[in-house]
């Protein structure tokens, strides 16, 4: 957790708090504008691809192993959450040609959020501190290293992938219903149609706001939650490893600060175990009902 | 400047205080019915325990994401 040598000329806790909500975007600080496409978080794409490879390579692992006969520890582990995800798709998506290619995408959402989240559980100072050093011996200023490990506690991750979501319900709207049965939905669902002309445009344009709200609400909610979430745990380990920061040396208040710091990560830590895990699988969850939805006429 | 102190702290206390209060009635109902449900029909226990917590998830994030926010205000406005 927080180390006791910025005693020294140690930041403020509000500069240590601002220095660890900052990405490593190339410019050496803040992002200015609020909306900059010009910007790459370098740190959430390394993290992100980092743990999708490692997820990948942990199933492959598993796949390459897999025995029909009696399987060891790790392949039935495998095999209950593979089950478990195809359980859930089973229920959500009545196609079994639409399931071929979304239940593999349910299983390698949840795995892959999962494993970005649990980036949390790495101590918070731990990797920014590496990569202080690395960007110091590089020949770079190591007060401008910044490095944010939890890929999901950034929103640009969490939006791209709920962005990508809406995309495979956009696909999966018009490969059921046909583009034109689409089209007809978007203005009659859910209000209904008029035989009167004048009452059908008025309805058709109802309905069409609506249909647009609907998609543009659950995209929003669906990374907004995982980014929130995510987002609080992060600021919620770093308030608690401000706590350790305050070491002074050996008296009391800096002892019993430590203590806090130490029970307090600890309990955070274990209730974050739950938030984690809950979080991955109500993003595969809700990823699943949203194309289940595009299925269903209306 | 004591004012904005004074008025994030009230903020940060709202923001907290209403969430909890949300949140806390949200997941209360829900382990309730949970409870009946599982009395009334005991088989039905493991299928809805994993529905509980998907419903806990949900009812728990708005109340989460309001206490970073807060939480980030404080600390930007008191430790600055």
């Amino acid at each position: 957790m927080a180390t006791g040598t910025e005693a020294a000329h140690g930041p403020t806790p509000g500069e240590y708090i601002a220095h660890h909500l900052t990405h490593f975007n190339g410019t050496g600080g803040k992002q200015a504008a609020l909306v900059d496409f010009s910007l790459v978080n370098y740190d959430t794409l390394f993290w992100a691809v980092a743990m999708g490879v490692l997820g990948c390579f942990v199933l492959w692992l598993a796949a390459r192993k897999a025995t029909s006969g009696v399987p060891g520890r790790f392949q039935a582990a495998v095999e209950l959450l593979v089950e478990m995800v195809g359980d859930q798709a089973k229920g959500l998506i009545h196609s079994p040609e639409s399931r071929k290619f979304v239940a593999p995408l349910a299983l390698t959402v949840f795995v892959w959020v999962f494993l970005m989240n649990a980036m949390d559980f790495i101590p918070v100072d731990l990797i920014p501190r590496l990569w202080e050093m690395i960007y110091g011996g590089m020949g770079h200023d190591p007060h401008h290293a910044y490095q944010r490990v939890v890929a999901t506690a950034d929103i640009n991750a969490t939006l791209g992938m709920s962005i990508t979501v809406l995309l495979i319900c956009l696909f999966y709207n018009v490969k059921i219903k046909g583009a034109g049965g689409w089209a007809h939905e978007l203005v009659s669902a859910p209000f209904g149609t008029s035989k009167n002309p004048i009452l059908a445009v008025v309805l058709g344009l109802v309905n069409f706001a609506m249909q647009i709200i609907e998609f543009a609400a659950k995209t929003i909610s669906h990374g907004m939650r995982l980014f929130g979430n995510m987002f609080a745990g992060e600021l919620i380990f770093m308030l608690i490893a401000l706590m350790g920061a305050a070491w002074t040396g050996y008296n009391a208040p800096s002892i019993l600060l430590f203590l806090g710091h130490f029970v307090a990560g600890m309990a955070w830590t274990l209730f974050h175990i739950l938030v984690v895990v809950l979080q991955a699988f109500i993003f595969m969850m809700l990823t699943l009902v949203y194309v289940g939805q595009a299925h269903e006429s209306h | 400047m004591e004012q904005v102190h004074g008025l994030v702290a009230l903020a940060c206390g709202l923001i907290i205080g209403l969430g909890a209060i949300g949140a806390c009635i949200g997941i209360a109902l829900m382990g309730g019915k949970y409870l009946e449900a599982s009395a009334r029909q005991p088989e039905l226990m493991n299928a809805l325990q994993v529905k509980m917590f998907l419903l806990a998830g949900l009812i728990d994030a708005a109340f989460i994401i309001g206490t970073g926010i807060a939480l980030w205000f404080a600390t930007s406005t008191f430790l600055a």
